[in-house]
């Protein structure tokens, strides 16, 4: 019973996106940083649309612009062309450079044509700071290119030294909201922190009247090169492998103390990330928080009838879908099928970790699906509602039930980048709009037109 | 204004008037200059994509399926097989050791699944490094499938999106000539290079309807593969788009000598010129009368109602930038129609030919702009003072971070902007952009010295409260 079915050679609708995407949207949220793609043009457009019909935010990603002679003759000219235009028209402190399937595969040598443009260019200009990233997207997803460029930020830039109070937060993707949340929670423990990436501002501005050439925000570079410095690193992801851990490399390399937990979604899950900013602050969880978790508790109690046994499908990147189902068991609703287009292998044990002692029974988990397959199983298992981001509404149409619209991308809706999944208060959104569309949706199928919940 | 240009984008950029034109255009895009063009397997997807009978496998690695999944809001009025994404997603071990094994097995198994009435498998950057033989994966398929299984050679480096609509039609070309042609009308077209956005080539096959010219094929909105087997049985190719499907009227002329013209669906001028024309072409007299009785009930009815836009939006100022250019030229006029003055026009793809047309219909002292990216296009918005930018979803941000109103004039609108009702689409949505009270609260622009200050939004708060 717990098959996904027939092992298909084709994929029909991804649940995963490509890898270079992921590095480009972890290089925004680092201060002054332009993303550039070495590659094709169509890349690079491809993704500033997809990334845009979600945040509603300009996205500029520069490409080397490669064409048929630079794919036979490498791509080195036109990528130091490319470095020298972005230097002068986004006069950035940072370029974030990512490879593509293209340049991988003709064997363009990044690291030293970066080199050669540092020793051209040398003293003659302000040179940004250049971090390269290698995300071939035939080999994983763009959770492998996201947590890829981290830890290549981290690997080329930070320095150790003197211990300081600082606290490295490596969050993973979340949405603004989640990223504005997180600074906040950290503050109110009192803790000087450096949060990496940090897209709550690049990615979710005010109205200016000005197209910035570089939004403000991110985290500040100084930062970065601090975090070898700081007392403590805390990760999120429990499916995260320790090769593409960013909080591993600052713990071997220079001893920062890691705390792992899992993203926190749900009470319990939030407890853990609490409990961790207690025991390395010294200090007891602050009344604000306090608050916002008792009154969590007291939603969940108000609510839990019009959720108890409900079924849900749940996708997305195995981190988000962890956390979420963790949330979702807590409620009272019974996730019958886990599934996500990334393949760490690790997807069962997290979900099992989150959901023992607590949900009936096991969920179907499925890693390295499409939505071909989501959409078989999710047919036979008849969920009640389905929770992921906007690519599954075409399943939630077809089986009748409503789509909880969580994660990225958000593309039928506004405000996907306000979106607040994390810790109590994310939670306490989550929760309103779960029961919430679950009443909505027996009052439109009634006849009666029920007044009172 | 030019401050904003790389050097090496300079001789792309023109400004009625100033000098003789001599804009340089269908080049390679500049590397680091942001430019807001795909590739080649996006042209070529953008226009093979509305078959929707039709299975669409992308052979690559998972990005080039994924990000054009459902992009395009072309409807069907049938088969919806084309809303699907199909892919290789090829892996590292595709790429060391060949992807055909795994396309021919993902064809098969896909073309069981569906029974497609064709396959076009589209070659992306990584096959064509690797050099898997497409070609010889497709005819066996085709052997053994018995339906058309059409290669695209799409490889996004190959260039930009121009180069994917040759390969487009190409590979359209291998299906026509292959249907019977018997027993259609003597005044029969094809409509080539709409792609029934929105249900647009619904409004324009009704005109032709009421007209008595039949439809062949639609190439490719609401396309079906068997219809375009037989579009060499119609009398004449009426090509709208510039780019997309004209060298596939030119190989039709060719090979059946089928004649063309080129027409435009967008604004009054331009959609009742294009009927006139093809009404002209048969040049027989019942069906001119019938076209203009056409032209005539709509008009009618659409004039007065686009009355009151014009009114309220005269005056305004308008920026274009959109892929290929034709549709720049039937904006320009459908914006003169409502009184606006287009003062930036430019576009991703556009032809020398396409640039003189611009220059010539546009106002001296307008901007045109080929291969434009986000720092140009603010400079020339900021120095403009335009009221409301037309574009697609990467200009948009731009539009709004300006507190500029803005026109999705892209493959994801979700009403129809061709066509005689169109005209009033646009206008409405010009309109509702331009008028919006939202623009108040964005800080206040200094060259729009007709734009609501805050005295404005303070004594409409006064006379809010007096009304309390």
């Amino acid at each position: 019973m717990n098959s996904k079915g027939p092992d298909y050679i084709s994929t029909t609708n991804a649940c995963k996106l490509c890898r270079p995407l992921g590095a480009c949207l972890a290089f925004r949220g680092m201060e002054g940083t332009v993303a550039f793609l070495h590659g094709s043009q169509g890349c690079a457009t491809y993704m500033r649309r997809y990334i845009i019909s979600h945040y509603n935010e300009p996205m500029d990603i520069a490409s080397s612009s490669l064409s048929e002679k630079h794919a036979v003759y490498g791509g080195g000219p036109n990528l130091k062309l490319g470095l020298s235009n972005v230097q002068k028209k986004y006069a950035p402190k940072m370029i974030g450079i990512a490879t593509t399937c293209l340049t991988e595969t003709i064997g363009d040598d990044v690291n030293m044509y970066l080199r050669e443009y540092e020793r051209e260019y040398d003293g003659k200009d302000d040179l940004p700071c250049f971090v390269n990233v290698s995300s071939p997207s035939y080999s994983g997803t763009h959770m492998q290119g996201f947590h890829g460029a981290v830890r290549a930020v981290v690997e080329q830039m930070t320095e150790g030294g003197p211990v300081t109070g600082c606290v490295n937060l490596l969050p993973g993707f979340v949405s603004c909201a989640d990223y504005r949340y997180l600074s906040e929670v950290m503050a109110d423990f009192g803790l000087d922190h450096t949060t990496l990436p940090d897209l709550s501002l690049t990615m979710d501005r005010p109205a200016l009247l000005e197209y910035e050439k570089v939004p403000g925000g991110g985290t500040p570079l100084h930062r970065i090169r601090a975090m070898g410095r700081s007392c403590a690193t805390i990760e999120f992801g429990r499916t995260l492998g320790e090769d593409e851990s960013a909080g591993r490399l600052l713990l071997s390399r220079f001893g920062v103390k890691r705390f792992r937990t899992g993203m926190p979604l749900g009470i319990r899950e939030s407890d853990d990330f609490f409990n961790i900013l207690s025991e390395i602050s010294g200090r007891e969880m602050p009344e604000k928080h306090r608050l916002e978790r008792g009154r969590l508790v007291d939603a969940y109690v108000d609510g839990h009838k019009y959720l108890f046994g409900k079924r849900a499908v749940v996708y997305g990147e195995e981190d988000l879908v962890t956390g979420m189902v963790s949330f979702l068991s807590e409620i009272g609703i019974q996730t019958v099928l886990c599934a996500s287009g990334e393949t760490s292998g690790r997807l069962v044990q997290a979900i099992r970790a989150v959901t023992d002692g607590i949900l009936a029974d096991q969920p179907e988990v499925h890693e390295g699906m499409d939505f071909h397959e989501i959409s078989n199983r999710a047919e036979a298992l008849a969920p009640d509602i389905i929770v992921g981001h906007s690519k599954g509404y075409p399943l939630a149409r077809k089986l009748g039930v409503p789509l909880i619209r969580v994660g990225f991308p958000i593309h039928d809706r506004i405000g996907g980048q306000r979106i607040l999944h994390l810790g109590y208060r994310g939670a306490q959104m989550l929760f309103d709009t779960i029961v919430n569309t679950v009443i909505a949706h027996t009052q439109e199928l009634s006849d009666i037109g029920y007044s009172y919940m | 204004m030019k401050t904003a240009a790389l050097e090496g984008r300079l001789k792309q950029i023109h400004v009625k008037g100033e000098r003789p034109l001599d804009i340089e255009c269908n080049r390679d895009s500049l590397a680091g200059a942001v430019s807001q063009r795909a590739c080649t397997f996006c042209g070529s997807r953008v226009v093979l994509y509305p078959i929707a009978d039709a299975l669409h496998l992308v052979h690559g690695p998972i990005g080039c399926a994924v990000y054009t999944w459902d992009i395009r809001g072309a409807l069907s009025s049938g088969p919806e097989l084309h809303r699907l994404s199909f892919s290789t997603d090829l892996q590292e071990r595709d790429v060391i050791f060949g992807g055909e094994e795994k396309l021919y097995r993902a064809l098969s198994e896909l073309i069981d699944r569906h029974a497609p009435r064709a396959a076009f498998v589209y070659s992306t950057c990584i096959v064509g490094i690797i050099g898997d033989d497409i070609d010889a994966v497709c005819k066996k398929v085709e052997a053994e499938k018995a339906i058309p299984v059409i290669p695209v050679k799409s490889e996004g480096f190959k260039g930009n999106k121009r180069a994917g609509y040759r390969a487009a039609c190409n590979a359209m070309s291998r299906l026509i000539g292959t249907g019977d042609v018997t027993g259609f009308s003597p005044f029969s077209v094809n409509i080539m290079g709409d792609f029934n956005i929105a249900g647009e080539i619904w409004l324009i096959r009704d005109y032709y309807q009421r007209m008595g010219i039949e439809v062949v094929a639609n190439i490719t909105g609401d396309g079906r593969v068997d219809n375009i087997r037989k579009a060499h049985g119609a009398a004449l190719n009426v090509v709208q788009c510039s780019g997309s499907t004209m060298q596939l009227a030119q190989m039709m002329e060719e090979e059946y000598g089928i004649p063309w013209i080129r027409v435009s669906y967008f604004g009054i001028e331009d959609m009742s010129e294009a009927l006139y024309d093809i009404a002209r072409f048969f040049g027989e007299k019942k069906l001119m009368e019938k076209t203009q009785r056409v032209v005539r009930e709509e008009v009618s009815w659409l004039m007065p109602r686009l009355e009151e836009y014009r009114k309220a939006l005269s005056g305004r100022r308008a920026a274009i930038y959109v892929g290929g250019s034709f549709k720049a030229f039937s904006l320009v006029k459908a914006f003169r129609l409502i009184d606006m003055k287009v003062v930036l026009v430019g576009s991703q793809t556009g032809t020398r030919e396409d640039y003189q047309e611009l220059e010539a219909i546009t106002d001296p002292g307008t901007i045109i702009v080929d291969d434009s990216n986000p720092l140009e296009l603010t400079a020339f918005l900021k120095e403009k003072g335009v009221d409301v930018f037309v574009g697609g979803v990467k200009e948009r941000p731009i539009a709004y971070k300006l507190g500029i109103g803005f026109c999705d004039h892209n493959h994801e609108r979700k009403k129809p902007l061709a066509g005689f009702e169109g005209m009033l689409n646009f206008a409405r949505e010009i309109y509702s952009t331009v008028m919006s009270p939202v623009w108040r609260f964005v800080p206040e622009k200094p060259c729009c010295p007709e734009r609501l200050h805050d005295d404005d939004i303070a004594s409409g708060m006064a006379a809010r409260r007096n009304a309390v």
